[in-house]
């Protein structure tokens, strides 16, 4: 049934929780006060390079008669939108840049290079999904209103689909993205009128008109004879950024270890807990610093959703002091191939197709969610070095195997 | 017919809407056009790839020289960028943003270039103070190519065209800039009204444009200086003026200078009942007495709150509490900090002015006139 109690599962009292808090404010204290010029020099390259990047890919379109020139404008132009939506929009976005005080890389005032308006965004990610995050009945990206991703969630038939939601998922990702904004689950519950979902969807609608012709009128036009393969270029270049995006996107939460919450462990936590449920409820995955920066650093999900609002260029050097916490307070650290982490959540994505009767697994202790009743009546043990969540989970899988 | 073209003009721009383009409304229609290929960008932000002054989504201007003044002040030399509009009035003020260690502050100071000069570059003139920060960089730290961001030149305290007759510009310190900018748009437009400049400053050396301003004296029919070296005369008190300017009270009176200064004059003027001939420039906070009594503010998105007294800004308040505030001047001239006031009610602690639930407000000189909330 998912976790109610975080301090119980996680095997810490109220004074580890207490303690972990503090270490963790002084990660972010000493972030705060070290950004700096490196740190706006980071950005200020990456948009540099983002925009050269789109620029030269629209270039090379022109002459998209040519098989080289296809090629290489495509890969330009999915790179560009690859960096502006992980690296640049979605980060300028949660207010990683305002310190800067610069108007032209700020929250308030970035628009993204997808159909999703930056506005909404906010509002279904920053807000929703960020507070609530893996919270099984508040968080709306678990499982987008569309799909099963934890058998938290009580199976209904049409539910029998979700493999072929996935797949529609990741190659639409960013109508996706941009539909989720009118949060159709709340709709579904009565608690979002027509009216606002109408103006919505007319907000929306207005953004896609601008991204749509820009795509698939404007650059098809002036590349005049060859628009057709203009247009096919600029679609797969959608195409690529939608499947890495949907990709990388389902790597953070849906791993296995990636843990579910009930709304009553919510109802009743603590700055400390919401943290905890922050680190146990994202997933890292491994990357080089190419792939790093590909992925908005969300390869370290789990740093992001500690401290959403702190530049992404620093959660590298964050991801080592949160791992020694980890090591400290024997709490596991959920990482692995990228691969591996896909391979994870699409097998859950498969499985959870089925009704419950046909799953080994119930949710107290199953792959994608576990809760506290797994490990029966646990007690905290106090003192140094923890016996604690992580040796607990070991122990269990060798006395499995 | 003229209804199309309208709908037509105004399709072309809509992606433009927000962009300042003083040189007419066709680049405009232009940077419009482009933004249907470029959205949600602007083609201004490709361009300033190439040169970072190709942009108008924020004005800026690239700093061409620090020309040392005294020993503690500067003129810096500006070219603006693209959007900036060349016909502001000699006495108005431009606010400056400047990027030290990654971030952007924001100040503003008198323009001391006129419009009627042949060259596009603009200029200020900064005084550092031991305090000001941003003013002690641009005097001694800043580099010529350093781009910085610009904020329309604005401001009241300027002189009308033609300039009034006879005028008296009383002035000290680094409040000489905007009367400056007044004396060389005069001579540019070769303008020649009856005015008497009483300047003060500790000693000569420290008398900005002292070369200058003797100059003038010199050559500008109509202008008499009396110039006060404070350490030496001593201070100069406004009793004096019968005995300096015999004709005072006939005089359009153009004031600038500390607060205390401002102050005295205001009363003086006042006394003799001759409040509508003196004009003002007011760059120092002074926090009037009739001050908001406190209260708790709450900011609403951060879901912070704070107790605060009459004297304590909202601004300083929610950095207190550790929120990410837009701030620029802190001295309520340049807009950056205004955020909207959801419940209760402010007070401008300059004016002692009220706001009310709606308002858009000014952070930096507001404080809580009972329990208010602010949308941040």
């Amino acid at each position: 049934m998912a976790i109610t109690d975080i301090k119980v599962y996680a095997h810490l009292t109220d004074e580890d929780v207490e303690a972990l808090t503090a270490e963790l404010d002084q990660i972010r204290a000493d972030i705060e006060e070290s950004r700096g010029e490196r740190d706006a020099r980071y950005i200020r390259r990456t948009i540099q390079l983002q925009r050269a990047l789109a620029a030269g890919g629209r270039i090379a379109l022109f002459a998209s008669s040519s098989r080289i020139a296809r090629v290489a404008g495509t890969a330009m132009l999915a790179s560009a939108k690859i960096i502006e939506n992980m690296e640049l929009g979605h980060n300028i976005t949660h207010g990683q840049w305002d310190w800067m005080n610069d108007p032209e890389v700020h929250s308030t005032e970035w628009e993204w290079d997808t159909t999703s308006p930056s506005v909404q965004w906010k509002k279904s990610h920053n807000f929703i999904h960020h507070k609530y995050t893996n919270v099984v009945g508040l968080d709306d990206d678990i499982g987008y209103g569309i799909m099963r991703l934890t058998r938290d969630q009580k199976w209904e038939r049409w539910m029998i689909g979700n493999p072929i939601y996935n797949l529609m998922l990741g190659t639409l990702f960013e109508w996706g993205v941009a539909l989720h904004g009118v949060e159709v689950t709340k709709y579904r519950r009565g608690e979002k009128s027509i009216g606002e979902v109408r103006r919505d969807l007319k907000v929306i609608g207005r953004k896609i008109g601008k991204q749509v012709g820009k795509d698939y009128i404007v650059f098809p036009a002036l590349t005049g004879t060859n628009w057709k393969h203009t247009l096919k270029c600029n679609a797969v270049a959608n195409l690529i950024r939608n499947y890495w995006a949907y990709m990388v996107i389902f790597c953070g939460h849906f791993p296995d270890g990636a843990e579910k919450f009930t709304v009553e462990e919510f109802e009743n936590e603590t700055r400390g807990e919401w943290y905890l449920r922050q680190m146990l409820g994202s997933a890292n995955f491994h990357a080089g610093p190419i792939m790093a920066f590909m992925s908005g650093n969300l390869c370290y999900q789990i740093e992001h959703h500690l401290f959403p609002d702190l530049p992404s260029n620093r959660y590298a050097e964050m991801s080592v002091r949160i791992r020694e916490l980890c090591e400290k307070y024997d709490l596991p650290y959920t990482t692995g191939p990228l691969l591996r982490q896909y391979w994870q959540s699409f097998w859950t994505i498969l499985k959870l197709a089925l009704p419950d009767k046909y799953l080994t697994a119930d949710s107290d202790d199953a792959p994608e969610t576990h809760s506290e009743r797994r490990f029966g009546r646990v007690k905290p043990t106090p003192g140094t070095p923890k016996r604690g969540l992580r040796t607990a989970i070991r122990e269990r899988a060798r006395t499995a195997a | 017919m003229a209804g199309l073209v309208k709908t037509v003009t105004r399709w072309t721009k809509a992606p433009a809407r927000d962009v300042e383009a003083p040189t007419g409304g066709w680049v405009n229609m232009v940077r419009g056009l482009a933004a249907r290929a470029t959205t949600p960008l602007l083609p201004d932000d490709y361009l300033s790839l190439l040169n970072p002054l190709w942009s108008a989504r924020e004005l800026r201007g690239e700093i061409i020289e620090v020309r040392s003044e005294t020993e503690d002040s500067a003129t810096v030399i500006i070219r603006p960028g693209w959007g900036f509009a060349r016909d502001y009035r000699p006495g108005q003020y431009v606010g400056i943003g400047l990027r030290v260690h990654g971030r952007w502050h924001w100040r503003s100071y008198s323009l001391t270039s006129v419009p009627e000069q042949a060259d596009d570059e603009i200029s200020i003139t900064v005084k550092a103070t031991p305090e000001g920060f941003l003013s002690t960089h641009l005097v001694d730290g800043v580099q010529p190519g350093t781009i910085i961001r610009l904020a329309a030149p604005q401001g009241d305290f300027t002189l009308p065209d033609p300039p009034p007759d006879p005028l008296l510009f009383i002035t000290a310190g680094s409040g000489i800039t905007p009367i400056m900018a007044m004396l060389r748009s005069l001579r540019a437009r070769d303008q020649h009204p009856d005015i008497v400049h009483v300047h003060s400053a500790p000693s000569a050396d420290s008398v900005i444009f002292h070369d200058e301003l003797r100059e003038l004296e010199q050559q500008q029919r109509g202008y008499r200086l009396h110039l006060q070296l404070t350490q030496r005369d001593g201070k100069i008190e406004l009793d004096d003026l019968d005995r300096i300017v015999g004709d005072w009270r006939n005089r359009s009176a153009w004031v600038c200078g500390p607060t205390a200064m401002l102050d005295a004059a205001e009363t003086h003027w006042d006394t003799h009942d001759l409040a509508d001939q003196l004009h003002m420039e007011r760059f120092a906070i002074a926090a009037t007495d009739k001050g908001g009594e406190g209260g708790t503010v709450r900011f609403a998105i951060s879901d912070e709150s704070a107790e605060i007294d009459g004297a304590t800004t909202i601004l300083q308040a929610g950095e207190d509490a550790g929120i990410q505030m837009p701030f620029g001047c802190r001295m309520g001239i340049c807009q950056t900090c205004v955020l909207p006031l959801e419940e209760g009610h402010v007070r401008d602690i300059r004016s002692g002015q009220e706001h009310g639930a709606g308002d858009r407000i000014q952070t930096c000189v507001s404080t809580a006139s009972g329990d208010c909330t602010i949308k941040i």
